[in-house]
């Protein structure tokens, strides 16, 4: 199945209590990989220029493919008969558990690239360390993924830094986009109840270790792009637990709209 | 001069006529390059265009992996889009200068695309009959006379060969499900069906052009000759999968082997080609707001590389 | 036009180790940077690369095709240059 190292040589069976959590983590890691491919696929057409169209669509198709082994994983755990499908299609905003930042809407190229940058900090740094961890479905879809996420990681520094240190409008709009965004970075690194069980069991990664390496990234970033780190900025969450803002349920109206107005078919 | 002139003229037909290929610095009548600039233009802003009424679904599409074809697909017009601008920019047009002609309306591109995508059944139908259609006319083009376009065609192509089979999979797959998906199906293709024939262009005798484009092997076949093709290729199709072609009068014609159908409003295709169909405005606009929204990120890219490059030419001098 | 076009590039991939890159087209980028990642979203979507040369278009210098009667007719008739030109005994082997 996967050429990860097999951890039921190393580990015991999962304790009932890491099964219970594993379940809703994959779940929010599909979930959240939905939501951003859902938002960046809306450029689709729309982009500033050809060439950037297509490198969005590449980063939605990426997330898109991940979205979908984690959710096949996660209807294994659940081991209820639900399908990829089922799980991304037929549950209500109230049970996504994808943190508030991907469901934000687009805005403008700035508000795309900095949502995508916050992610992409954490993304990239929390695959590095799942695709060594304990879980090997877990860790194979990670040996996967990070190779792409370390692409996107490179795409929004890079546009980050362009619209820092570009032009006064492309600095205003960045700086505007930064101003409305950060306060959805810290529930990245927020444990939920869940990830905070795993975390005892060593399934998931210390978050504290990887917002170090987040702040060390943007530090990095935000000086080249002659941009001020933010500071002491009050920090939303409730996403991961399902209390979300008022844009997820537009999108997943959208989202959803023909599995819900035709029920239980194949298309 | 003149004599000079003739031979060179003829020089270039000569080349034509025994199939080999012009290519960006070769010497071309006026006409040649500006016929190919409109043509690789026009093909390149139906591109552009086409992402426009299946952009439209990706956000609907009804499962992840439909989805994921769907958002791959129209990535690969935004390729080919690419691929045949700098086609043409090899003649020296400017892909600028050419999305400013789509703008303002001074280029034209594929009527089909003013038409509105209603339900999932119109993916199918775009992917099966609009796809098809454009394959017919883009096969040939991959022997065109002029290299870059030709080499082009070929990666389109290539390219394209998944998006009609991904569209008559749809078009099988509501086919075989529920009545209500059958219905879906049949009222997608009664609405597709004429359009889709209108792609090919007016008939061979209101087509003044084609008789020039044939010569200098840019068109290799004529409108209605592909359009008959066409037919033929798409109606034992319908009916495998079950569905009837809306037209009274299509009829089996053992003699020539092909099949007798009606004739196209060509009302409407005027119509549509003079900017009154449904969605012409709406498509123009998005183009044109995608363009001007962006320009202060192309802009700011543009002074980021060159700030870059100062800061690079003083370290260089530093050291 | 008020503002200035990206650049054009000219795109070379090398389609598999061992081969040679090979032009396939060119694309518009800021920079050079922005240029190979934009042939890697463009020009490789389907396996089709794993190295990318780009080089801006303005810095490629072509032939005139009005030389080609000078440039290439004259090795026309060099046939010694070719190894068909040379008979060797049949039993000569491995030559």
């Amino acid at each position: 199945m996967t050429d990860s190292p097999m951890p039921a040589q190393a580990t015991t069976a999962p304790t009932p209590e890491v099964q219970a959590n594993l379940f809703p983590f994959v779940l929010q890691l599909a979930d959240t990989s939905l939501i951003l491919a859902h938002r960046l696929s809306e450029w689709c057409g729309h982009g500033p220029i050809l060439e950037q169209d297509l490198a969005m669509a590449n980063i939605a198709l990426d997330l898109l493919g991940e979205a979908r082994s984690y959710y096949q994983y996660a209807a294994e755990l659940e081991g209820k008969g639900r399908t990829e499908d089922d799980l991304a299609y037929l549950r209500s905003a109230v049970e996504y558990r994808n943190p508030l930042l991907v469901e934000q809407p687009n805005g403008d190229f700035a508000g795309t690239i900095v949502r995508q940058f916050i992610y992409d900090c954490f993304h990239y740094h929390l695959l590095l360390q799942l695709k060594s961890g304990p879980d090997a479905h877990l860790a194979a879809i990670a040996e996967k993924s990070v190779k792409e996420a370390a692409y996107h990681i490179k795409w929004s520094s890079e546009w980050v830094i362009r619209l820092g240190d570009g032009t006064e409008e492309s600095r205003r709009r960045v700086e505007k986009a930064i101003n409305t965004l950060w306060r959805y970075a810290g529930e990245l690194t927020t444990p939920s109840a869940a990830e905070k069980a795993l975390q005892a069991a060593g399934l998931v990664p210390d978050y504290a270790a990887i917002q170090a390496q987040v702040d060390a990234h943007v530090a990095r970033v935000f000086e080249e792009a002659t941009l001020p780190v933010p500071q002491g900025v009050f920090m939303q969450k409730g996403g991961k637990d399902g209390r979300h803002s008022e844009h997820l349920g537009y999108l997943l109206a959208e989202l959803q709209y023909l599995q819900r107005t035709y029920p239980g078919l194949q298309w | 001069m003149e004599t000079l002139e003739l031979t060179q003229e003829e020089q270039f037909q000569a080349r034509i006529d025994a199939d080999m290929r012009i290519e960006p610095k070769d010497w071309m009548p006026d006409a040649y390059r500006k016929t190919l600039i409109r043509q690789i233009s026009q093909h390149a802003h139906s591109e552009l265009v086409g992402m426009l009424p299946e952009g439209n679904w990706i956000t609907r599409a009804p499962s992840l992996k439909r989805k994921s074809i769907l958002l791959a697909k129209v990535q690969d017009e935004a390729g080919h889009g690419l691929y045949l601008y700098s086609a043409a920019e090899t003649l020296g047009a400017s892909r600028d200068q050419m999305l400013a002609d789509l703008h303002s309306g001074k280029a034209k591109y594929s009527s089909i695309f003013n038409y509105p995508t209603l339900s999932w059944a119109d993916m199918g139908c775009v992917g099966w009959l609009v796809d098809g259609a454009a394959i017919l006319n883009q096969v040939p083009l991959c022997r065109t006379s002029y290299g870059p376009y030709a080499r082009a065609m070929v990666r389109v192509c290539k390219e394209e060969s998944f998006h009609q089979r991904q569209g008559f999979e749809i078009m099988q797959t509501l086919c075989e499900g529920s009545p209500e998906q059958k219905a879906m199906a049949q009222e997608g293709l009664n609405r597709w069906w004429w359009p889709t024939l209108m792609m090919f262009g007016p008939k061979d005798s209101e087509s003044p052009n084609t008789e020039q484009s044939m010569k200098w092997r840019i068109k290799r076949f004529t409108n209605d000759e592909l359009r008959q093709k066409f037919v033929d290729m798409m109606v034992p199709q319908a009916e495998f999968l079950g569905l009837t072609v809306p037209d009274p009068n299509l009829k089996w014609n053992e003699a020539k082997q092909g099949y007798d159908f009606g004739d196209v409003d060509w009302e409407e295709f005027w119509n549509v080609v003079k900017g009154n169909g449904m969605c012409n405005q709406e498509r123009l606009q998005a183009r044109v707001q995608a363009h001007e929204e962006g320009a202060w990120v192309r802009e700011a890219a543009l002074a980021h590389a060159e700030k870059r490059k100062q800061r690079e030419a003083a370290k260089a001098v530093a050291a | 036009m008020s503002q200035k076009e990206w650049p054009l590039w000219e795109v070379f991939i090398r389609s598999k180790q061992g081969l040679d890159h090979k032009h396939v087209g060119s694309l518009h980028a800021a920079d050079a940077e922005m240029a190979i990642q934009n042939a890697r979203d463009v020009y490789t979507r389907r396996l089709e690369g794993v190295s990318i040369w780009v080089v801006e278009s303005k810095h490629v210098h072509a032939s005139n095709p009005d030389d080609a009667a000078a440039f290439y007719e004259p090795a026309n008739d060099k046939i010694y240059r070719h190894p068909t030109f040379y008979q060797v005994p049949d039993s000569i082997k491995h030559m």
